[in-house]
């Protein structure tokens, strides 16, 4: 495996290792950016109001059962064609529940006093949900795109199976040579990748997290 | 349909496949978190470090493990132990957390009264703390089974998956059937399953019927 790691003719280039990890981290940020899109709102809906709440808790849960592997199969097959929109389709899926299930509970775990107070000094209901209630409920909505962030990346290693690139290449590249050196290389670099990833979202979550709330 | 028909022989061998390789680890990872998870609360120094070493090795891709732990425990790739080896670890990765947090939820005064009618310190784990830590464990338990079920299939990437396989097979055939087989089976595995542990909590906690349990969101 070193050998595989230390060749720099394994790095660069179209197909080396830094062009696999640009396009791992492509995959995984196009869809990551997708399920914010659609699940913060939503989340922030349903958390602002309270109305739909069974819909964010129970979604959460029922996801974490679907196999990813068979929504990836169904992307494509129900797409007919293979290739990124399968994969995107698949992630984004992965992705939402977990921003939606977190932010809803971000925003429903303010204290309710805290939210009358707010009222009282006469925010409107958009102040108190971009002044109070997301500052407060960051804290878990970030938790909740960082474990959206770490089933992506690690299952965009399925995208090479729907013959894209990313480091899921070497995985299934290697299985089919019976190059077991190449698989050992991807699946350690998805194991960095991911790794490095969910620093950064802890480092986030530390900075963005409002110093009133580091206080108590 | 005819499809379904045709090949229930193949259908029911990768469902026990899948609920093997799902449900074992489950249990090994039990057996493994309740004695770490009570070594972290006499000392109680071990338990931060435990958590965020759990949390660590949560993050790793399943894929990854996969294939990193043939390598480590010198296993072949295509070996069924591999697969039960890593969803081991992020079984007690997980659970070790619940483990903790549910010996700690035991009160100080009820855990001095045991001491105080002559409990000793196994028979007290047994018979007053592990009981209390009950639901705790269990909301632990309830995730990690769910999410094993659903980890399962990745397996099918390396060859071995149980109904996973289904998913592959479908698409090398181009062909939708199978694949909409195995996620509805694995959905339902994962519903009989949480059923099954929901059904057993309130058989383990009689005291606690008048409250439903909540489970935890990630």
């Amino acid at each position: 495996m070193w050998q595989y790691l230390t060749d720099s003719y394994n790095w660069s280039g179209n197909e080396g290792i830094w062009a696999r990890i640009l396009q791992h981290l492509w995959y995984t940020f196009a869809a990551l950016g997708l399920s914010v899109v659609i699940a913060l709102p939503i989340g922030l809906r349903i958390g602002h109001t309270r109305r739909g709440a069974f819909l964010a808790i129970n979604l959460g849960n029922a996801a974490r059962a679907l196999p990813s592997l068979g929504l990836l199969m169904i992307a494509v097959l129900l797409t007919n064609q293979i290739g990124f929109l399968p994969v995107l389709i698949a992630l984004v899926a992965l992705g939402i529940p977990p921003i939606l299930a977190s932010t809803y509970a971000g925003l429903s775990g303010v204290d309710p006093a805290t939210i009358d107070a707010a009222r009282g000094m006469g925010m409107t209901g958009r102040e108190i949900l971009t002044k109070v209630e997301i500052p407060i409920g960051l804290p878990l909505i970030i938790s909740g795109i960082r474990s959206a962030t770490l089933q992506i990346v690690s299952t965009a290693t399925i995208a090479a199976l729907v013959s894209l690139g990313g480091l899921g290449r070497y995985v299934v590249d290697g299985l089919k040579l019976r190059d077991f050196p190449q698989m050992f290389t991807g699946a350690l670099l998805v194991a960095l990748l991911a790794i490095v990833l969910d620093a950064v979202f802890a480092l986030i979550g530390r900075i963005t997290v409002s110093q009133g709330l580091k206080i108590g | 349909m005819t499809w379904i028909g045709d090949n229930l022989g193949l259908i029911w061998e990768q469902l026990r496949e899948h609920i093997y390789l799902a449900i074992i680890p489950v249990i090994l990872g039990l057996i493994i978190s309740v004695p770490l998870g009570y070594v972290a609360t006499r000392y109680s120094w071990l338990a931060n470090p435990l958590i965020a070493f759990g949390g660590l090795l949560y993050s790793l891709p399943s894929i990854a493990l996969f294939i990193v732990i043939p390598a480590v425990l010198g296993t072949k790739v295509l070996s069924t132990i591999n697969i039960i080896v890593a969803l081991t670890i992020y079984t007690v990765s997980l659970l070790i957390r619940n483990v903790i947090d549910g010996l700690r939820s035991v009160p100080p005064d009820v855990r001095q009264s045991a001491i105080a009618v002559g409990y000793g310190s196994m028979h007290r784990l047994i018979a007053v703390d592990l009981p209390i830590a009950v639901p705790v464990i269990f909301a632990g338990l309830r995730v990690v089974t769910v999410a094993n079920i659903s980890m399962v299939s990745v397996g099918a990437v390396i060859g071995i998956g149980g109904l996973g396989e289904l998913f592959t097979l479908g698409f090398q055939k181009d062909f939708l059937t199978p694949v909409v087989v195995g996620v509805v089976l694995s959905l339902a595995l994962a519903l009989v399953a949480d059923l099954i542990l929901v059904s057993l909590q309130r058989v383990l906690t009689p005291w606690a019927r008048v409250s439903t349990p909540v489970a935890e969101v990630a």
